[in-house]
């Protein structure tokens, strides 16, 4: 049997981490399957709630923001397809940068007691809203499908704004949960931010109506605009608003963000236990 | 070969004195920065004083392979700071540590369980954090079930588990983990006798296979019936090192020192929480016929006070009287009543001719509702009581932990008349 070898000394970050990261993916899975299935235990409708949420979502923001403040739609699509694409992708934003930000302390009690790459929690807190959004994106399809709307050849970019949302939930999320460790503001902070974000990110208007303003030079340096308004040109076609320059800046800011917020939780997760 | 080597390991923690703080919210911090920058008068002004505190100072040893280890001390001796160390789980300030082999640390039953899950899905959960691979808990799934004997309640919740099965079951994932060295705290302390017989009988299966075992525990008998080496730790420091019924010898005799009162005179310094601090815990000896000091015959009162900071909560006091070894010899409770803020007396009288001569240690717990123990001052009290009998003539060491005077009577019932 290969034996190795542990040196453990102050300061010294674990020569083989990444290693060991990978060597615990057995532990990301199962710790993502308790997420998953402890979700909608002891509720009645289960699963269904996944569907009901975007759902009841949409209709809501239909009525507010068409029927009563009669925002104008993309010419071309139909309204409630365009909130439901915008709903779909930052739901899934939202779930997964708050269940990140949450994940080093709803641990608390494996943080105290076994040793495990601590980037597991962040990374398994990830599956759950993953699950809920491919839920959403099916009933977007079906949705999109009753309009008689068929995706074309964009639907192709699908994946690589999917990988940017959950990439930018990632970042921020990790960042906030090494701090959540030492100050728990973060948790009255997150629902907070969700609730801005959902009024300063394109989802119930198109970034179009913006497009015009003396401000749009700033309102696109918000990284989730060109992720939101891709995603939608995957799903919707070139009817949707896109603008190629909000993505590049959504993919550097991304970029930059997560080499730093791992560079940060790397640094400190070696003090969460003395902090949690 | 050593397969741990220990050298020079010291933990430091920075503890912030804030009265009537628990978490440190941002505010605070924001709060306290602005004073030290702006106000004249820094920490007496705000309440938080800083205080240095050594866990571990200065810890050297080495471990062989096969070696069964005890590490035994009182409670804050750096007992538990130093089996987190060699997990992983917290850094050394300074020191370095350096261990051969893989490590399954044990440092709570169960760790991770979720509730909601059942106890199938618990065990890969379990397990798997332990460091066991899917496939190493697929093949020991069958015997761990046997073990624990949750057989029938494996598709439920465990948090329909009595508190038995739980333990049983967190163990017994436990005891299959097939590392080279196992870390474990405590983890006897819990469980009906049956199965503490059951799982030391597994700990010394484990041991003979040549795996190396540190284990830490307050029950001396235990680590003597399994460590053949023990460390005996003092206020963060390593004092003394060896073969185990040496180092427990020498543990004994400093142990066993006489203390029948322990009086702090304000809150701020007492022992205790934020819902209570205890003010004073008394032995009163009821010394019979001018002696001096406790033996078998001596009824005893032993009397607790403490201060209550709820405004109303309805309280009872709890005792637990232990041997040295840690076994709990008895456990009473007084009745539970409302009281409000402010100090609260108990008392509680053990009778003469009760307890076996030897070395004791008292414990008290403030229970709130009957349910939630808000805080226990462990040995309280330390006292030996000493060997006193009349009557006989036989001076052996007199067995058991109880010494009562049962009525035991003697009649003849047929008589041989003598030839």
């Amino acid at each position: 049997m290969k034996t190795h070898e542990v040196v453990i000394q102050p300061g010294r970050a674990e020569r083989h981490y990444w290693r060991d990261l990978w060597r615990n993916r057995e532990l990301l899975f199962i710790l993502s399957m308790r997420d998953i299935s402890v979700r909608y235990k002891q509720t009645a409708l289960g699963t269904a709630w996944s569907v009901i949420r975007p759902l009841t979502t949409m209709l809501i923001m239909v009525l507010v923001f068409s029927v009563i403040a009669k925002l104008p739609a993309e010419p071309g699509i139909p309204y409630p397809l365009m909130v439901l694409a915008g709903i779909t992708v930052w739901t899934f934003f939202a779930n997964a940068f708050t269940q990140v930000s949450n994940s080093v302390t709803l641990n608390a009690n494996l943080v105290t007691k076994v040793y495990f790459p601590r980037l597991i929690m962040p990374l398994s807190a990830v599956a759950v809203s993953f699950l809920d959004f491919l839920v959403s994106l099916g009933l977007f399809i079906l949705i999109a499908a009753w309009y008689r709307f068929v995706p074309d050849w964009h639907i192709l970019f699908l994946p690589v704004f999917m990988l940017l949302a959950l990439l930018a939930a990632f970042a921020f999320g990790l960042f906030f949960a090494v701090i959540n460790v030492r100050f728990r503001d973060i948790g009255q902070l997150i629902p907070f931010l969700v609730q801005v974000g959902f009024y300063v990110c394109p989802i119930a208007y198109s970034s179009r109506i913006v497009s015009d303003k003396w401000f749009y030079k700033f309102y696109i340096l918000n990284p989730l605009v060109g992720i939101i308004d891709g995603f939608r040109w995957a799903l919707l076609g070139e009817k949707a608003f896109f603008n190629p320059q909000s993505i590049l800046v959504s993919v550097l800011m991304v970029a930059v963000c997560l080499a730093a917020s791992v560079y940060f939780f790397r640094k400190r997760e070696n003090t969460f236990v003395d902090d949690i | 070969m050593s397969v741990i080597t220990v050298e020079n390991i010291s933990k430091q923690y920075i503890i912030d004195h804030q009265r009537g703080k628990g978490v440190n919210t941002l505010r605070d911090v924001v709060a306290e920065n602005f004073r030290q920058w702006f106000g004249r008068g820094k920490q007496v002004e705000s309440g938080l004083t800083r205080e240095e505190f050594w866990a571990l100072r200065d810890v050297s040893f080495a471990i062989e392979q096969g070696d069964r280890v005890g590490i035994v001390g009182h409670n804050g001796a750096g007992k538990s700071t130093l089996l987190k160390i060699l997990s992983k789980i917290i850094e050394p300030t300074t020191g370095s540590v350096r261990i051969r082999g893989r490590v399954a640390s044990l440092l709570e039953v169960g760790t991770g369980f979720h509730p909601e899950l059942t106890g199938r899905e618990n065990i890969y959960l379990n397990g798997s954090l332990l460091g066991m691979t899917r496939s190493e808990i697929r093949k020991h799934f069958d015997e761990i079930v046997a073990f624990a004997g949750v057989e029938k309640f494996l598709d439920t919740p465990v948090k329909r588990y009595s508190s038995g099965m739980y333990v049983r079951l967190g163990f017994a994932i436990a005891a299959h983990l097939d590392p080279e060295i196992m870390i474990v705290d405590e983890v006897l302390a819990v469980g009906d006798a049956e199965f503490q017989k059951k799982s030391l009988g597994k700990m010394r299966d484990v041991s003979t296979s040549g795996r190396t075992i540190l284990f830490v525990s307050h029950n001396l008998t235990a680590v003597q019936a399994l460590c053949n080496k023990t460390l005996f730790f003092e206020k963060g420091r390593l004092v003394e090192q060896g073969e185990t019924n040496q180092v427990i010898q020498s543990y004994l005799s400093k142990v066993s020192k006489t203390r029948l009162v322990r009086q702090w005179d304000t809150p701020e310094e007492a022992p205790g929480n934020d819902l209570v601090r205890i003010r004073r815990v008394e032995l009163i000896p009821e010394y019979p016929d001018n002696t001096t000091h406790i033996d078998v015959r001596t009824p005893m009162r032993v009397r607790f006070e403490f201060w209550n900071m709820m405004e109303r909560a309805n309280l009872n006091l709890s005792l637990h009287l232990n041997s040295l070894t840690g076994e709990c010899i008895f456990n009473v409770g007084t009745q539970s009543l409302p009281y409000g803020k402010g100090l609260i007396a108990g008392e509680c009288l053990i009778p003469g001719y009760f307890l076996n001569d030897g070395s004791y240690t008292i414990s008290v717990m403030v229970v709130k509702d009957t349910v939630t123990p808000l805080f226990q001052l462990e040995e309280g009290i330390t006292f030996d009581v000493e060997d006193y009998r009349e009557g006989v003539a036989w001076y052996g060491k007199w067995p058991g932990y109880v010494r009562p005077q049962f009525r035991f009577e003697m009649e003849a019932l047929e008589e041989v008349p003598a030839k």
